[in-house]
């Protein structure tokens, strides 16, 4: 039995550690952004959050937009064969545009950046601990939370809303595809119907959950780089573990907030 | 005045003590060779030096200025007159050596980029990389590298260079031209070397005081003669090349004891 409490205490203590670091490095990383602003920052901070920027975003288009509209594709077809039985064909449209606006496009967005560039950082910022760049860095009075985190927080943060922006109207304009070919729906229609069923506030809820889960995947993927010890291998490992912890902390955080929109924003 | 002075310096990981109660002063313009067997304490002692890491307890003072406690602003101070090459280079792998070298110009100084450039190429040529700044790291040889992490270290002419085993891994003849190259900079510069180091030869070489460390504690400090004909038997044995009587270290016995008994059992 103690020895049950004394693993369950030293999980939980080792969890609240967790939390804590990712707190001070997500404090010490805003005190750090003005540095990697345009035009007030230092010039190179901002170049390095352009590459970024290109990185996150632009590199993901693709992948982002082909999962969006697969997903556009599934939800439609699997909400008409149910609502078809009960002739409500036309609810397909407000399911595919509030579904898109609300979750699926800022989500979709955040498992897809997860996995590309929350690992991607692990590995970059791993890497240079284990072969000495970040000491090095160090000792040329260069701290790098300013130096690496803060172009890559900054770019995540502009990234991933326009991101998810470009995965709703994906998923979006797939469902109005599905329309137009299984009930002969006009594109025209199909867009005035949309424009009906989402109003201002599921776009904004989406990009406020966006911005949330660009801080989740930005700081998982860094701390996990910065916490590696050893070897190759625990880069590795902590590549991994940044996929894995960002994207569970994503889905959490995504139900806190859909919890929190649907209590205090009654509509 | 010392230009960096260490007092009663500890050091402990774990529990486990690895600098246990160190003093030390190190001159200006000197060459101080910290020489010691693996495991000695000799990176870990680097490593206070840089304020790469806290001590338990002891002071270490650059320039005047404690960094065991100093403030930020403080330590970026003293890291400014300090220039590292560390054991495995350290070179930024995604940077060009020459942006590798010019990184802490950008960053530290308002020069503009033509002089920079030239500044760049005047170090690269220091180092007999005149010719190779447009490489990555990665395209470089092992000696290559060291250079060119030299070439990093003396950007901002600091007043206090540390090269942690500068020869370690590389054929006798490319260890000789950087012991030639660490004089040469010397006596051009006037600045104080600090060098790690296991090597006897390069040690006798471009030392002006050897200090040399067993088991976290400094066994002899002198000058080359004095080291070398000092009778402290761990000196000698380190001299001498005489190796460790594995079977005496408690461990080993105890393992051969058991095993012995075990084979005893079995008859």
């Amino acid at each position: 039995m103690a020895t049950v409490l004394e693993s369950v205490g030293r999980r939980t203590i080792s969890e609240l550690d967790y939390v804590g670091s990712l707190n001070i490095q997500l404090w010490a990383t805003l005190r750090a952004m003005g540095s990697a602003l345009p035009f007030v920052g230092n010039r190179y901070r901002w170049q390095a959050t352009v590459r970024q920027i290109l990185q996150i975003g632009v590199d993901a288009l693709p992948m982002v937009a082909l999962m969006a509209i697969c997903t556009g594709f599934i939800l439609a077809m699997q909400g008409a064969s149910e609502l078809r039985r009960f002739g409500a064909m036309h609810y397909v449209i407000d399911l595919v545009a509030v579904g898109f606006t609300r979750e699926l496009g800022p989500l979709l967005t955040a498992i897809a950046v997860s996995g590309r560039s929350g690992s991607s950082f692990a590995a970059e910022i791993g890497t240079m601990k284990v072969t000495e760049e970040l000491d090095s860095l160090r000792v040329m009075a260069l701290e790098p939370v300013e130096f690496l985190l803060a172009p890559k927080y900054l770019a995540a943060l502009i990234s991933v809303p326009c991101l998810s922006i470009v995965s709703n109207v994906c998923g979006i304009v797939a469902g109005g595809l599905f329309m137009f070919f299984s009930t002969r729906l006009a594109p025209p229609l199909y867009l005035r119907y949309v424009l009906d069923s989402i109003v201002l506030r599921d776009v904004i809820t989406g990009l406020i959950k966006s911005v949330a889960f660009a801080t989740i995947i930005a700081h998982v993927g860094c701390l996990e780089g910065f916490r590696v010890r050893g070897g190759p291998d625990s880069v590795g490992r902590s590549t991994t573990s940044a996929v894995v912890k960002a994207t569970f902390l994503v889905i959490v955080s995504d139900a806190v907030f859909t919890a929190i929109f649907y209590f205090t924003v009654k509509s | 005045m010392p230009i960096i002075s260490i007092r009663d310096l500890v050091v402990e990981y774990d529990g486990r003590r690895i600098l246990d109660g160190l003093n030390l002063d190190i001159e200006h313009g000197e060459t101080l060779v910290l020489l010691g067997g693996s495991g000695s304490g000799k990176s870990t002692l680097l490593r206070q030096i840089l304020a790469l890491e806290r001590p338990k307890s002891g002071s270490i003072t650059v320039k005047g200025i404690d960094i065991t406690r100093c403030s930020t602003a403080e330590l970026k101070t003293v890291r400014h007159s300090l220039g590292v090459a560390f054991q495995s280079a350290a070179l930024f792998n995604s940077l060009s050596v020459r942006d590798n070298v010019a990184l802490t110009l950008r960053e530290h100084t308002k020069l503009a980029p033509s002089i920079i450039e030239l500044v760049v190429w005047m170090k690269l040529a220091v180092v007999g990389l005149g010719d190779f700044g447009k490489l990555h790291p990665q395209e470089l040889s092992g000696g290559m590298k060291k250079r060119a992490a030299v070439a990093r270290a003396l950007a901002l002419e600091p007043e206090i260079l540390v090269l942690d085993e500068p020869s370690a891994g590389l054929d006798p003849i490319v260890a000789a031209e950087l012991d030639d190259l660490i004089l040469l900079l010397k006596e051009a510069f006037q600045m104080t070397v600090i060098v790690v180091t296991h090597e006897m030869p390069s040690a006798f070489r471009i030392a002006d005081r050897i200090a040399m460390l067993y088991q976290g504690r400094f066994t002899a400090i002198g000058t080359k003669d004095e080291i070398r004909a000092s009778q402290n038997p761990r000196v000698r044995q380190f001299l001498d090349r005489v190796p460790e009587d594995m079977t005496k270290t408690s461990a080993i016995a105890d393992y051969f004891e058991k095993y012995l008994q075990t084979q005893e059992a079995y008859r």
